[in-house]
């Protein structure tokens, strides 16, 4: 109860920040030295809230439907999108992790294209990927691969620090068991990744919304959420609020997924208690 | 053994890492010309449907390719997306591009050949004020002008060039949105705008002081046409090798047919046209979307030498154009003249004949653009 209405709170908060602005803001903006240090206020950059609620409510086009249904149909889209690439990226990542973790000379050897692999600007990774649409996999799934791409490496990094986590006389104590590699990982070091698997995970999730929204205008993918900003971004001219449309479902998205990998935490985290025994 | 568990795993991680990065897989073209099946082919568009495709997408909804025995798969564009670069790495067949970029990608390697060029007129404007007193390129002297950038500058770069004024110094360069705001909010003085798009984005959109939309009084266009300036646009890109072959030429002229019989029918059926363009899904309004058929209309008809034949001349000034002027980072288009067969007028002389048999209108010299009225947002 106290979180909802924290959250409200927040929206309020965020709400009067806008239309605050609004009021006191120079319309034509602030510009110190030639550079602009605060936006303009004027409606055209920046829509009163009641007029974008207001086009949230109006017809996409002259007899469509109303644009909150086109914005939400598209963020369930995307959702679908970011929910494969995660999911594939996480996988991914953890493979990665456990062989790495097995085997130094893996990680020695992967360590470093695994961080090289997030300096390939996305600008020239996508249209590659998108070649495959439709000849390897179907569109959509270009743009899932595009967030996977983005999702693996907090996981893959994430998960190797945890499965290194647990202390030497933890190591011993299996060894001391006669307990072979399989069993150190599922009875010491997956339980003892877990506080450092779901920061990683927060951070997957929220680089998989990033792929599948830069994915989505990059490759031009018909029904989501990316496309849609573009789309509405060139009406800017004529109807500013309907971009801020788009935007706010795009943050609506991001919202939706951070959410479902904290509700991911809530059945896993209650084995920590039980782990911290064991590595200890 | 555990040294060939570790090789095991290695190979295993590589395997994986392939699977994640992977490479681009090299896609055959389906070989065209097979008797009777319908031959499938990839055109790759720009930018997302919109009535600068119209003539594509009328002639695969009304059946002119099927006719030709040609399933057309059209493919829409993104912001990353390069038609002539997805027509020379073979994943399409045919692509839409501007001549001047398409002639850069060709200088870097792009083995890519201009078969038709379906747009014979540039749609580039310079769009000011009209209390500014900006009229000519020369007026721009001392002005912040807009512009995008990304070689969609050049038409302008040359223009200021031929009115004496130097890109460089003698005016404010900024690089422009794709939405008209900045010229809205006085930031600039004027901006790039496409005939088609941007100009009617103005005319759309509502002015605060009077609470009705822009009318065309309130701005003054700097249309490079006029001031000598203009480059070829949207032309139909082929692939040069496989123009060796003889069943590429006859699927080349086959497909420039059907096309020229879209864009035929969309200059006789403009109204029918935007609903197609409506109906592919185009986020874009139907007042906005008919203004842009009109205007595209206004850039191929009427087509003295038959629509898609390259203007000698015209194709000589883009190339001038591409080689001798410099934008603000002192690059031009082309650094030396295109090599190779850079266009060709045979298959498309062929589609212009065959068309004329079937009893079209390759001329459209009895054209006369509509007038549209924009509403607000295009609606």
């Amino acid at each position: 109860m106290r979180r909802v209405l924290s959250v409200i709170a927040g929206l309020l908060i965020a709400g009067l920040a806008w239309e605050g602005y609004k009021a006191v803001g120079n319309p034509e903006g602030t510009v110190l030295f030639g550079v602009r240090v605060l936006p303009r206020a004027d409606d055209l950059s920046m829509p009163h809230l009641a007029t974008i609620a207001d086009r949230l409510g109006a017809p996409e086009l002259a007899g469509g439907r109303p644009v909150w249904q086109v914005v939400l149909d598209a963020c369930v889209f995307t959702l679908g999108i970011t929910a494969a690439g995660f999911v594939a990226g996480a996988l991914i990542g953890l493979v990665l992790a456990v062989a790495m973790q097995r085997f130094r000379i893996v990680e020695r050897g992967l360590l470093p294209y695994v961080i090289l692999s997030q300096t390939v600007p996305l600008v020239a990774l996508a249209p590659l990927i998108a070649g495959w649409g439709g000849v390897v996999m179907p569109p959509w799934a270009t743009v899932a691969v595009i967030a996977a791409y983005l999702a693996f490496f907090p996981v893959a990094v994430g998960m190797l620090r945890g499965l290194q986590s647990p202390s030497a006389s933890g190591v011993e104590l299996m060894r001391s068991y006669a307990a072979g590699w399989w069993r150190t990982l599922v009875k010491l070091r997956f339980p003892a990744a877990l506080p450092y698997l779901f920061p990683a995970l927060r951070l997957a999730g929220a680089a998989a919304v990033v792929g599948a929204v830069v994915g989505e205008i990059s490759t031009g993918t018909r029904g989501g959420i990316g496309r849609l900003i573009i789309e509405y971004s060139r009406e800017a001219t004529s109807d500013p609020a309907k971009v801020y449309t788009a935007m706010l479902g795009a943050a609506l998205l991001g919202l939706l997924v951070a959410a479902a990998v904290s509700l991911l935490e809530v059945p896993l985290m209650r084995h920590r208690r039980h782990v911290e025994v064991v590595t200890l | 053994m555990r040294r060939t568990r570790i090789f095991a795993s290695i190979i295993a991680a590589s395997t994986l890492i392939l699977a994640g990065c992977g490479t681009a897989d090299e896609t055959a073209t389906p070989a065209p010309g097979a008797s009777g099946a319908l031959t499938p082919i990839k055109l790759q568009l720009q930018w997302f449907y919109q009535a600068q495709f119209a003539g594509y997408i009328a002639a695969v909804d009304q059946g002119f390719y099927k006719e030709q025995g040609l399933d057309v798969e059209l493919i829409e564009g993104g912001v990353d997306i390069v038609p002539q670069t997805v027509l020379a790495q073979g994943k399409a067949d045919y692509a839409v591009a501007w001549v001047p970029k398409a002639l850069a990608s060709r200088e870097q390697g792009a083995g890519i050949t201009d078969v038709g060029q379906i747009f014979a007129r540039s749609g580039t404007y310079q769009v000011a004020w009209a209390d500014s007193g900006i009229k000519t390129a020369a007026d721009l002297k001392g002005k912040k002008v807009g512009n995008w950038g990304f070689g969609n500058e050049f038409e302008l770069f040359a223009g200021m060039t031929k009115a004496g004024i130097d890109p460089g110094k003698d005016v404010t360069l900024v690089q422009q949105q794709f939405d008209m705001q900045a010229l809205l909010k006085k930031e600039i003085d004027a901006a790039q705008a496409m005939s088609y798009n941007e100009y009617a984005q103005l005319l759309e959109a509502k002015n605060p002081a009077t609470g009705k939309l822009y009318t065309a009084a309130d701005f003054s266009i700097i249309d490079w046409k006029t001031e000598g300036s203009s480059m070829l646009q949207d032309a139909v890109w082929a692939n040069t090798e496989k123009l060796d072959d003889p069943a590429y030429q006859q699927q080349t002229v086959k497909f420039l047919t059907a096309t020229i019989q879209g864009w035929a029918f969309c200059r006789d059926n403009a109204e029918k046209c935007r609903d197609l363009v409506i109906a592919k899904g185009s986020k874009l309004g139907k007042s906005h979307q008919l203004w842009q058929m009109n205007e595209v209309n206004k850039l191929i008809w009427p087509a003295t030498g038959g629509i898609g034949v390259i203007d000698e001349a015209a194709w000589k000034q883009t190339v001038d154009i591409s080689q001798t002027t410099k934008n603000q980072t002192g690059d031009s288009v082309l650094t030396k003249a295109p090599e190779g067969l850079a266009y060709t007028n045979d298959y498309i002389n062929k589609a212009v004949e065959a068309a004329k048999t079937a009893g079209v209108d390759v001329n459209g010299t009895g054209f006369a653009p509509a007038t549209v009225t924009l509403e607000e947002g295009g609606a």
